[in-house]
């Protein structure tokens, strides 16, 4: 048997798996538990978007499109920036389709980025971003969010973390796995820092349309001076129920978008055409859908938050998102040992906080995207689960 | 608050009053004198489950819609024969139509038979009924709502994911 590690590439090697993999190898031995560990919303897609990739399919739409996507997807991405976001690109060449923000934010990376060169982003964070840029040879500078805060980003840490080589930053606001927002006047400081230090910024904003209690979310791509030096990031993933087709897009100044496109034609080609047209029918007729499933979200969300508070798991209101992020460190037991003995001994699955980032420690990450009872159940158990613990200690 | 209990409850997950309590951060005594003041109002008329058609068939169950045309009165319309109507226990659902005829009856009987007997002998007897015309009902796949191929829980979509 040959040693295979000689063959893999040094910086592949050393990069660690995926945290949300672990735990989900452990899950999947306690398949009858509840899982609140989604990354994903639990509706089927609309029928209204499932149905338009049908009708496309049978009109034979199975070939490659443009590399840039569907112009007609495009034009509705753009009507629907304007509309939502009060973004407006030209859809000839300032908007990209990707097959999910998750291959728009590599493509990014791997465009701007020189070996060496420093990329910031906050955590605890969506898994993927520090991988992203260690594999384009970048350097991660993470900047801590902290629970005191919601999890918005500080400009003071930000400053604070800066180094001299620092390019270009990445910003998901709403945060998977938080729900942290930032409020407009710091996102304003934000954008000045970065202008002054002549950062790119590469802005997810994937769960923007999941803000509840009437929050407005702004684009940091709005504010003055943004928009040259932001790729705006943004999919049907999340809001749309559309997890599945893999459909994000990339927006910003044509020369860098251009800079996109390169390693995208080579690497992906295209997005699959019959998500595409899913798409389109989502961004022109699916608000109201979305408006539907965000409500329900909210309601689950006010649920959640207020019985681990109950529990004594002490968690913050998110703003956004489908994800509630509770301190469970009072225990004497660290988040991972915390989630797996909460699985062993009542059967539901939440996820270790540093699944995303060694800032995530002490905190779990619960998804509400799952029914009304299960959640209830859910909460009855930790609550029992919790119980126990504070007995012991 | 009544709102809150209304809003929950369309969106069509079977939940008991705990439940309802729980989530909406209520007391079961709160949630109780909602629903109960929901009735009294006449805005809440009451409910019932939706049944797999397949339970039903079981049951001898036959559904006719039936198109109704009458003579308008003088004074209230369409109103006093349609409640007349409406008020069959084997009448389930009565709107009245724009187009073609005038009330769209949706009549649910044990047999053939029974339906049959029902639109002839009860409703087309009945003083300013100038017509019926009745389908009887092969095949349901959607109720109130609900499909009957329900999407599944898919079983590849994996129980943690970033």
């Amino acid at each position: 048997m040959p040693d295979y590690t000689r063959y893999i590439a040094d910086h592949v090697r050393i990069l660690p798996k995926s945290g949300i993999r672990e735990f989900f190898s452990i899950v999947e031995q306690n398949p009858q538990a509840i899982s609140l560990g989604v990354g994903e919303p639990d509706f089927v897609t609309p029928w209204a978007f499932r149905e338009a990739a049908i009708f496309a399919l049978e009109r034979g739409k199975t070939s490659y499109t443009n590399n840039l996507g569907l112009i007609r997807l495009r034009r509705v991405i753009n009507d629907y920036l304007n509309r939502v976001f009060k973004l407006d690109y030209c859809p000839d060449d300032e908007i990209l389709v990707t097959v999910g923000v998750s291959e728009a934010m590599d493509l990014a990376v791997r465009a701007l980025i020189n070996p060496g060169d420093k990329v910031m982003y906050h955590e605890p964070c969506f898994v993927s971003y520090s991988p992203t840029i260690s594999l384009a040879h970048g350097i991660p500078v993470p900047i801590p969010t902290k629970s005191e805060d919601d999890f918005a980003l500080d400009p003071d840490e930000l400053e604070r973390c800066w180094q001299p080589g620092c390019r270009m930053i990445l910003l998901n606001f709403p945060t998977n796995p938080t729900g942290g927002v930032v409020e407009k006047e710091r996102l304003e400081k934000i954008a000045k820092f970065c202008i002054e230090k002549d950062m790119i910024v590469v802005s997810d904003e994937i769960y923007a349309e999941l803000s509840y209690d009437g929050c407005e979310h702004t684009s940091i791509a709005t504010l003055p001076g943004m928009r040259e030096r932001t790729i705006f990031l943004h999919g049907v993933s999340k809001a749309f129920a559309m997890t599945g087709f893999r459909i994000g897009y990339a927006a910003g100044p044509r020369e860098l978008i251009d800079a996109m496109l390169k390693v995208h034609q080579y690497a992906m080609m295209c997005a699959p055409i019959l998500s595409q047209e899913a798409s389109i029918e989502a961004f022109k007729n699916g608000e109201e859908e979305m408006h539907r499933m965000r409500d329900s979200y909210q309601r689950r969300r006010d649920f959640i938050v207020r019985r681990f508070n109950e529990i004594g798991l002490p968690c913050h209101m998110p703003k956004a998102t489908f994800y509630a992020f509770p301190r469970v460190s009072a225990f004497g037991m660290n988040e991972r040992d915390f989630c797996i003995k909460l699985l062993k001994e009542q059967e539901v699955a939440i996820v270790p906080g540093t699944a995303f980032g060694p800032h995530g420690a002490g905190f779990a990450r619960a998804s509400f995207s799952t029914s009304y009872e299960r959640i209830t159940i859910a909460c009855d158990r930790i609550e029992r689960y919790v119980a126990g613990l504070d007995k012991k200690a | 608050m009544a709102d809150e209990v209304l809003k929950l409850l369309l969106e069509g997950e079977m939940l008991d009053q705990h439940q309802i309590a729980q989530i909406l951060a209520l007391d079961e005594d709160a949630v109780e004198r909602e629903l109960a003041e929901l009735k009294r109002k006449g805005i809440l008329l009451g409910w019932r489950p939706v049944f797999h058609p397949a339970y039903l068939a079981e049951g001898e169950s036959v559904h006719a819609l039936i198109e109704v045309k009458i003579t308008p009165e003088r004074e209230g319309g369409f109103d006093r024969i349609a409640e007349r109507i409406a008020r069959f226990r084997e009448v389930e659902t009565c709107y009245l139509m724009s187009g073609a005829y005038d009330l769209h009856v949706l009549v649910h009987g044990k047999t053939l038979h029974s339906v049959a007997n029902f639109v002839a002998a009860r409703l087309s007897s009945i003083e300013g009924v100038l017509s019926t015309a009745t389908h009887f009902m092969l095949k349901v796949y959607k109720e109130q709502g609900y499909m009957f191929e329900r999407d599944q829980q898919d079983p590849d979509k994996p129980s943690v994911s970033a």
